[in-house]
């Protein structure tokens, strides 16, 4: 995203608010957005889980999830051996078919990025083009406490590394506080440490934490602060609070991106992260963003997973409709 | 290729093991009928499914007698405790066979599988499970203990919800002791024929339920029957009206659940997302084949150009096609005769200056289709905001204030259900008090709960089904100071006890006298 759109971005989302975004501002913006009906919401999540997905349509979801995915490892114990292993599943992710996809991105904390670019090598670059992006993690994940001023340097270091996305987090504690503007002007400021010296910059995504918001309408109303603010994706959870990733609250982003994209014509992603491990729940996501925000959605500068075991079961089924039969965990790689 | 056209998700008919020809079920077995047979068909394709008997004057006093006797010798003396584990083995049969119910109820009514699957069997069975349970605890239905089954109920059901309406009708009757004839709708009788075999199955005695099959005339027939005490109908406010004339001055007890033309109330601080998703459900589930479908959606000045864009847009992903494909969400139109109602009225609405739009649908060749159609611009003196369509057409109408939302929606000839859509609590409470509405929905629609009364208002009908109300509609109180009492075996024996000693002293006496004995 280039310099002159993060300016357009910040007065988009000052006509939109009507005024400087303040607390006091944001509040009236954010409290005014209706509210949800959680019964209902999860009913429709529910009604949209039981599209029967078969023959063609899953062959179709099967490879589109895989290019899709986020292959992630945000362990405390990472080392350069684990993200070069992580990065060769990227790649390749499974040696006995080549017509496998890559998944989109790999996404490792913020030291590991140089040796997760190192490892891409030619293969690093736009998932559009067949290539495999490097996420990396930032602003003090997961739990974003700390300053802002390391929250920037550690969002500058991984995009000095290399890194093509940033996954920052939230301050929760202040959204719950209602100090909405803090929260804006956190994300304003960490796009702005996404930019590279040759004027492109990291595409920011923008972790709610929806486990810890708790409540369906902070989701929408976070979402809501997320995109004004800049960001380019707005995503669930950091995979390490629980709930983390759920379909209603995916489908809320997803309205939510839907309603920005009819008001200004700008299309935002989502990520759910963290919990999706079947090809059943993934297929399900595919059909809540096909239904919700439109198929042109499911593409990878618009829709990804967060997830590390969905892969190989995403690869088991294919597997399974290639041979009619099932193999088992010893057939697909470990990364 | 477009990930949206999903690849064709069929359920199997091969579940199905559907005769022929089906006859009438009477004392139970399956006898032909005398009348002229008919076919039914699929409202899909038009192909002919099975070949149905059809039950003339004699047929229909076959099935009544064989009600009488099954009430006079089995049904009536039964403890409610055994009645009960009938029913709840008629429950456990209903899940068992759940799939093929619902295969069979999609491909004669055109209802979506996906509703059949989720919506209609999971009812008829959790219908059969609740009224179990009340079988023996009739003294806390609030008639005071003892109360009486009334005799042979005359139960007419209509084609939208085939199944369900007969759990509606038979669970409870046959929960409060009384016998059944019942006559499931003329372009819908697979689901109760089948049903026929699962009573076959759970053993039930013979004469307890009577299936018959045929036309209007024979509803007629049966309703007129002397052999009758209770008539339960539910169908068309002409046809109830008709059955109450035709009762009127017999002591046959009435239940009528007629039609409906609700109001879908969406205030402006409605959760949006989940009002558009509940004005589609309102409307659009089974086709808009729904007595208590949210046929008027009455929107908030304010909100109206935002409601319908968004109404619009979500109609477009509707999925109209094959019932039986479980990506399915619109079916087919029950019937042709259905079909051109649905078609004059909606011409009437635009003869009459309201703005139609229809959801892009690719129609089927064959069979009955109508797209999804709103009407904008509708006023409250249009025939489409007043008669009842019974299709998947919605009428939207303004309001400003939360005191014309209400005038509005009261404003009909009918009082079935309402809706009502806000943030705020105390808002749903003042409104819903004011509503001359059966049931009201707050924040959702059309969901049934068998412990949930269910009728209506006005020419909506009358009498209540569904909990514990539903139970009142077969019983009477305890007979006091008339007859004597004629305790039975579990009652201690006392014979020539009066009644109320005999109550005191067994309480758990389901009935204490008059065993059906017709007056």
């Amino acid at each position: 995203m280039s310099g002159t759109s993060l300016v357009a971005a910040r007065e988009r989302a000052l006509a939109v608010l009507g005024g400087e975004p303040d607390d006091a501002t944001l509040r009236r913006y954010l409290h005014g957005i209706p509210g949800i009906d959680a019964v209902g919401l999860e009913q429709r999540a529910a009604g949209l889980g039981t599209r029967s997905i078969k023959t063609t349509s899953k062959r179709w979801a099967l490879d589109r999830t895989i290019s899709l995915i986020d292959l992630t490892t945000l362990e405390g114990a990472d080392t350069p051996g684990k993200v070069r292993s992580l990065v060769a599943k990227a790649m390749t992710p499974d040696p006995a078919d080549p017509t496998a996809p890559r998944v989109a991105a790999v996404c490792v904390y913020g030291d590991m990025v140089p040796f997760a670019v190192d490892a891409l090598g030619a293969a690093h670059g736009d998932p559009d083009d067949g290539l495999v992006s490097v996420a990396a993690v930032a602003t003090a994940f997961p739990s974003g406490r700390a300053s802002l001023a390391i929250k920037l340097q550690d969002t500058a270091d991984a995009v000095a590394a290399g890194a093509d996305e940033i996954d920052m987090v939230i301050d929760r504690g202040a959204f719950l506080a209602g100090r909405y503007g803090e929260v804006f002007d956190q994300i304003v400021q960490v796009k702005e440490a996404c930019r590279k010296p040759d004027g492109s910059a990291a595409s920011l995504k923008v972790i709610l934490e929806t486990g810890e918001l708790n409540t369906y309408d902070n989701v929408r109303r976070a979402s809501w602060l997320a995109i004004l603010a800049g960001g380019d994706f707005i995503k669930t959870s950091t995979g390490k609070v629980q709930p983390a990733a759920t379909l209603p609250v995916t489908l809320l982003m997803l309205e939510v991106v839907r309603d920005w994209h009819l008001a200004t014509g700008q299309r935002i992603g989502v990520k759910p992260a963290g919990g999706i491990r079947s090809s059943k729940d993934a297929i399900k996501y595919l059909v809540t963003v096909a239904e919700t925000a439109g198929e042109e959605w499911l593409r990878p500068h618009l829709f990804r997973f967060g997830a590390s075991s969905l892969l190989n079961d995403v690869l088991l089924q294919r597997q399974k409709l290639a041979t009619g039969h099932y193999s088992g965990a010893d057939y697909v790689t470990i990364d | 290729m477009s990930f949206l056209e999903y690849a064709p998700a069929p359920e199997s008919r091969a579940i199905l093991s559907l005769r022929d020809s089906y006859g009438l079920f009477i004392d139970g077995e399956f006898v032909d009928g005398r009348g002229t047979p008919f076919q039914t068909i699929s409202p899909a394709s038009e192909e002919r499914i099975a070949t149905i008997s059809n039950a003339n004057e004699a047929d229909v006093a076959d099935a009544v007698a064989a009600a009488r006797r099954a009430y006079d010798r089995v049904w009536s003396r039964m403890s409610g405790r055994d009645r009960g584990k009938y029913l709840f083995r008629i429950a456990r049969l209903v899940q068992e066979r759940a799939r093929e119910l619902a295969v069979a109820e999609s491909l004669d009514n055109g209802k979506p599988i996906k509703e059949s699957r989720d919506v209609d069997v999971p009812l008829v069975a959790a219908w059969f499970f609740y009224y179990a349970g009340w079988a023996d605890k009739l003294d806390h239905a609030g008639l005071g203990a003892n109360p009486r089954s009334l005799g042979v109920a005359a139960q007419v059901i209509p084609w939208n919800f085939p199944l369900l309406m007969l759990a509606w009708k038979i669970a409870p009757a046959l929960a409060a002791g009384n016998t059944v004839v019942l006559k499931p709708a003329e372009t819908t009788p697979l689901t109760a024929l089948i049903f026929a075999e699962i009573l076959q199955q759970a053993e039930l005695p013979a004469g307890v339920v009577n299936i018959i099959t045929g036309a209007g005339d024979t509803g007629a027939t049966l309703v007129a029957h002397e052999g009758v005490d209770k008539v339960a109908f539910t169908g068309s406010t002409a046809v109830g009206r008709a059955i109450a004339k035709q009762i009127a001055g017999t002591d046959k007890k009435a239940t009528l659940e007629l039609g409906g033309k609700a109001a879908n109330i969406v205030f402006d601080d409605a959760p949006i997302d989940q009002a558009i998703e509940g004005i589609v459900n309102g409307i659009f589930f089974n086709q808009g084949h729904v007595c208590c479908a949210g046929s008027r959606l009455l929107v908030q000045e304010n909100i109206h150009d935002e409601v319908v864009e968004r109404l619009k847009l979500r109609l477009s992903t509707l999925r109209l096609g094959d019932p039986l494909d479980k990506n399915t969400d619109v079916g087919a139109i029950n019937s042709k005769e259905q079909l051109e109602r649905i078609r004059e009225l909606s011409d009437v609405g635009v003869a009459e200056g309201a703005d139609r739009w229809s959801a892009p649908c690719v129609i089927p060749e064959n069979g009955f289709w109508y797209a999804p159609t709103i009407f904008t611009n509708v006023q409250t003196s249009s025939r489409i905001a007043r008669e009842e369509i019974f299709g998947p057409v919605l009428s939207v109408l303004t309001f400003r204030t939360p005191a014309e939302a209400i005038a509005k929606a009261n404003n009909t000839p009918y009082g079935l259900s309402a809706g009502i859509w806000t943030d705020k609590g105390s808002r749903i409470l003042a409104v819903a008090d004011q509503l001359r509405a059966g049931v009201i929905w707050a924040n959702t629609f059309n969901r049934f709960d068998p412990a949930s009364p269910f009728g209506g208002y006005k020419e909506s009908g009358y009498g209540r089904e569904g909990g514990r109300h539903g139970l009142g509609a077969y019983l009477s109180p305890a007979r006091v100071g008339r007859g004597v009492a004629q305790p039975r075996l579990e009652t201690g024996g006392a014979a020539s006890a009066d009644l109320e000693t005999t109550r005191r002293r067994s309480p758990r006496s389901p009935k204490s006298a008059t065993k059906g004995s017709k007056r």
